[in-house]
């Protein structure tokens, strides 16, 4: 089917699967394996303008959308979601620079992270707070001109390799969810250390560390949007983000889809390739229909951001949620159609398995996107009368 | 090949007469005229600001056929050491000039190879047209252009063979455009036709087919012909054949690229091109480790290791080692494939061997369908099973 | 400085069939792609460019067909700075003494160029000829199968020429045509910006008529060299599986090499 992309996406969607095929399948067991982060693979991406495409002209991107970058996060996480996560965890500390970034914000910190010379990440996590967001305790006191930052952050994306990061903490603990504020950070800022790289199930070719605040002294000038915005930039920025997330499900999907095909028109048993049984025909119709259903959610909603729809939070969870789902259902299945074979490390699919179950967890746990979902479907109903 | 001043364009700068190497350009009246000397070099070309010096290579008419006999071979000589390849050039040749009734010459251009000369003689040239000379030493493209072009046109070959190989390809097709003829590389067979003309076969596309060339109207006809295919002639010291001296011109020497260095590279670099046994490791050795095993089966068997690009792109030995479509073509007397799957990139770059072997526990693998032999089983088990089998005899 | 990349659109040989009927080539599903050789001229000359201090002005050329357009596209999309087409029905035909004829004409026109970067050999004639072909119909020096330039001025150039054990290492003043080899460089894949760039871009045609050529020298007439025929190569049909324990596959394939005197 033709998905009516446009010129730009298309050429997008054509590089990224050249970049896939060529310089990502070769290495990502490696990376799997090793769990270096992928700097090579990063400047491949870079130097082909792909960390580009999302951002504004006016600072050094190709002026697409949240759709050209589903679409180039697609193509990548398909050969490998955690190598891919590089790209799309940059784009998520770009994005609330590129949203509530001063014109001086958004020249210093977008042309380098446009031209992929460094990347970006988001810090909202805290050991003691997942899901409840607004249990974060990294404070960051005024101190005249300056703020103080003091706390850890964990599990975050990036962290330790990316040059920026977007912090959000605590300003103000008496406003409640009005007290937090967001700031930007760079590496090598005194104060500011990594902790251990994490020793993770999967998209082990993404680097995961914790953030360390010891009176981490920053200028206001670093502060992104207004005092008490916090939360506001997290929400907005996560409601143009998750159909990226969204995408790294989709293409691991049709990632082990594509190999589960493959598998079974090669392998025989009782004297015929297995693709000619019933019992895998079902299987793999289920897994198509699942994932096809995942991208026709996210192009559409993609599309609605980029064209300017405001309101479409709801819709921005589903897709997350729908499309993890589906990669954690298309994953498990392409490791049964494999067999004993899919159970191997020698083949692909076990690592997509085990890639896939993180996009169910993060950017907002599945069981809270469906309470977003819920709440946007009463508050809806509530006002129609 | 013909060069003249295009009188419109010349302005009388007189840059062509410094330029020229054999001061064969003079000034008439403001207008260049280049005389005798003139070897064709083509320095004075670039040299002219104005575009006012042509030099063309152009079609002759087609030749008087009858005019041309004899089958040469250009041999390849490095380090005053004659290359195997000529012995296998002799050998073809002979069989062409038994079937052409004509003689069998050799061409030797380097220095000190008197004795040379003689292997030659041994190995079956009527006659070996020998020029020394200390320029000669190693190969260099003009000067050994120049000094063949002249001799071509001197003597009137039908037929000149040349090895296919990094010397024999960079020289022939400079010689073939510039005596006007026709040129064919490469040549894994060579017959003659019923009409007398040399029929020059060929692989092309990647191997994946075969091409019979024909040089209908113009001579010599002139093909390199691959390493390892044709048959060495024996040597037999009790034949008798000229060996003719060749003067060299002193503007044989003259030459703009020049080599300055020669660089051995005997540890990096695998000269799987001449290694008449290839055991080669691919993905299916599992680790870096299994090329251990290859290597103790390559010594077995007392051939050279190559490899699969999966395992060069997994970094488990170097690219030198890499065979296949973006590394190395080889046709040894024997390839063995442990662990390689056979993707079409990599058959392209070895399907020809003579004798192949595989060894994989995949009974699907595609390379099964270029193997002679067909081993189904681990190579973990198979190959240390061969190896002790080969030193028990 | 201004440098000539000659490349040329191939067949992905790879899938290249013949009918072994019709003994001719079956063209379905065979992609059309840049000479793989040729993506390190142009890797080359773009390093060439971004190396030397002076301004260099990169050009590519392919004699062809007019879908051989694309290959020129690509390496528009690359970084090349301009791009030009050789198309006329009266290069039909042509060998490898008429193809370097007529390229070296178009290199003539394009006037002061101080190095063609040429791919080693086209995947699909193998040859390797047209390169130094080239050379001698402009008068110029070459260096062939060049795995790296160690140095490179207006004036002139150091590059290493691989050879079987090892590598020459040869100097030559400019004007100079090379021929690459992949070791050379690594490709650089297009960028997003180059491929739109490259989408919009003009590329000029010239035709037999543009250029200084002699009718005789050109195409089907200019061709020293004819084809025969061609044919499918002999497979090896129905090759030994030897299955079993280790020690018994050893005994038999052992006695095999025996027996063919390769051991």
């Amino acid at each position: 089917m033709d998905y009516q992309l446009t010129e730009l996406q298309q050429e997008i969607r054509d590089i990224a699967r050249q970049i896939a095929e060529e310089k990502i399948k070769p290495v990502r067991a490696a990376y799997d394996e090793d769990g270096n982060f992928p700097w090579d693979i990063v400047k491949v991406c870079a130097d082909a303008d792909l960390f580009a495409v999302f951002l504004p002209e006016a600072y050094g991107g190709l002026g697409g959308g949240i759709m050209e970058l589903v679409v180039a996060t697609e193509e990548l996480s398909r050969a490998c979601g955690g190598i891919a996560l590089c790209l799309a965890a940059s784009a998520l500390g770009t994005i609330p620079i590129v949203l509530f970034g001063t014109d001086e914000q958004k020249q210093k910190y977008i042309p380098d992270l446009a031209a992929g010379k460094t990347v970006a990440a988001f810090a909202l996590t805290e050991p003691a707070a997942g899901s409840d967001a607004s249990a974060i305790q990294t404070t960051a006191v005024k101190d005249g001109d300056h703020y103080v930052i003091n706390g850890l952050k964990q599990w975050i994306t990036n962290g330790g390799e990316a040059g920026t990061y977007v912090v959000i903490t605590m300003t103000d603990k008496t406003k409640g969810a009005r007290g937090a504020s967001a700031f930007l950070l760079e590496k090598g800022m005194e104060g500011f250390d990594f902790g251990k790289k994490e020793n993770k199930m999967g998209i082990r070719g993404s680097t995961t560390r914790e953030l360390i605040f010891r009176d981490c002294r920053v200028h206001k000038s670093q502060l992104l949007g207004r005092e008490g915005m916090g939360f506001m930039v997290a929400m907005k920025t996560f409601d143009m983000s998750r159909p990226g997330v969204a995408a790294q499900a989709l293409g691991i999907a049709q990632g082990a889809l594509d190999e589960a095909i493959t598998y079974a028109r090669q392998r025989e048993q009782f004297g015929h390739p297995i693709i000619s049984f019933q019992g895998i025909q079902f299987k793999l119709a289920e897994m198509a229909m699942r994932v096809e259903a995942a991208r026709a959610l996210i192009y559409a909603v993609a599309r609605s951001i980029d064209a300017g729809d405001t309101k479409c939070a709801k819709e921005s969870a589903m897709t997350k949620t729908f499309a993890s789902d589906v990669a954690m259902y298309v994953t498990t299945e392409a490791v049964q159609v494999l067999g004993g074979y899919g159970y191997m490390k020698e083949y692909p699919v076990e690592k997509m398995m085990r890639d896939a179950k993180i996009t169910q967890i993060y950017e907002g746990t599945n069981e809270i996107q469906r309470g977003v979902i819920a709440s946007n479907l009463i508050k809806e109903y509530a006002s129609k009368k | 090949m013909s060069i003249r001043i295009i009188e419109e364009k010349c302005t009388g700068c007189t840059l062509c007469v410094r330029a020229c190497p054999f001061a064969a350009i003079t000034m008439h009246e403001k207008l260049a005229v280049i005389g005798p000397e003139c070897t064709l070099c083509g320095a004075c070309v670039p040299a002219c600001k104005f575009d006012a010096i042509e030099l063309t290579v152009e079609k002759r008419e087609p030749v008087d056929k009858t005019k041309y006999r004899n089958v040469w071979v250009v041999a390849e000589q490095k380090k005053g050491v004659v290359q195997s390849v000529t012995y296998e050039l002799l050998g073809a040749g002979r069989e062409l000039a038994k079937k052409r009734g004509s003689e069998l010459h050799v061409v030797l251009l380097g220095t000190g190879m008197d004795g040379a000369c003689d292997d030659l003689v041994a190995r079956g040239a009527d006659v070996v047209h020998y020029l020394d000379h200390p320029a000669f030493e190693h190969y260099q493209d003009e000067p050994y252009s120049r000094v063949l072009c002249r001799l071509m046109n001197a003597e009137k070959p039908e037929i000149v063979l040349c090895g296919a190989t990094a010397i024999g390809r960079s020289l022939i097709p400079r010689v073939a455009v510039q005596i006007n003829t026709g040129l064919t590389a490469d040549c894994t067979g060579l017959e003659i036709a019923e009409d007398g003309g040399l029929m020059q076969i060929r692989p092309a596309f990647g191997g994946n087919i075969m091409a019979t060339i024909l040089t209908p109207d113009h001579r010599p006809q002139m093909a390199t012909v691959r390493h390892k295919v044709m048959k060495e002639a024996k040597p037999d010291p009790k034949r008798k054949g000229k060996i003719v001296t060749v003067e060299p011109l002193k503007e044989d020497a003259y030459v703009r690229a020049k080599v300055v260095d020669l660089v051995e590279e005997i540890e990096s670099t695998v000269n799987l091109a001449e290694a008449d046994i290839i055991v080669s490791g691919g993905r299916g050795l599992g680790t870096p480790e299994g090329f251990k095993l290859i290597e103790d089966f390559a010594l077995a068997l007392g051939g050279a290791v190559g490899s699969s690009r999966a395992a060069v792109d997994a970094g488990w030995i170097p690219y030198s080692h890499q065979v296949g479509q973006t590394g190395k073509t080889v046709c040894p007397k024997l390839y063995v494939a442990c662990g390689i799957s056979g993707q079409i990139q990599h058959l392209v770059g070895m399907q020809s061997s003579d004798t192949i072997i595989a060894i994989n526990k995949d009974r699907e693998a595609p390379i099964f369908t270029v193997a002679d032999y067909g081993i189904v089983g681990d190579l973990y088990k198979v190959i240390p099973a061969v190896i002790d089998r080969l030193n028990q005899r | 400085m201004k440098v000539v990349v000659c490349i040329k659109q191939v067949p992905d040989t790879t899938n290249v069939r013949i009918n072994p009927e019709t003994n001719t080539l079956i063209r379905e599903g065979v992609e059309s792609i840049v000479n793989p050789f040729d993506e390190y001229a142009i890797e080359e000359a773009l390093r060439i460019k971004e190396r030397l201090d002076e301004p260099v002005t990169t050009i590519a050329v392919t004699m062809g067909p007019p879908q051989a357009e694309a290959v020129l596209r690509q390496a528009l999309s690359l970084g090349v700075d301009e791009a030009i087409l050789l198309s006329d029905r009266a290069f039909a035909g042509s060998d490898t003494w008429a193809t370097s004829y007529a390229l070296s004409k178009m290199i003539e026109k394009i006037g002061d160029v101080d190095v063609v970067l040429c791919g080693k050999q086209a995947i699909d004639g193998d040859t390797a000829q047209v390169g130094p072909g080239i050379a001698v119909h402009l008068g110029v020096p070459q260096i062939t199968f060049v795995k790296k330039i160690e140095e490179l001025t207006p004036k002139k150039i150091r590059a290493e020429r691989m050879m079987e054990e090892g590598y020459q290492v040869v100097e030559s003043r400019l004007p100079v045509l090379l021929t690459v080899v992949k070791e050379i460089n690594e490709p650089r894949l297009p960028s997003i910006r180059g491929k739109m760039r490259a989408k919009k871009a003009e590329i000029p045609t010239w035709t037999a008529a543009n250029l200084d050529v002699k009718e005789n020298s050109i195409g089907l007439k200019g061709s020293p060299t004819v084809v025969h025929k061609i044919y499918a190569p002999e497979r090896k049909k129905d090759g030994r599986v030897l299955e079993g324990e280790p020690a018994d596959v050893a005994v038999e394939i052992v006695s095999e090499l025996k027996r063919l005197s390769l051991v």
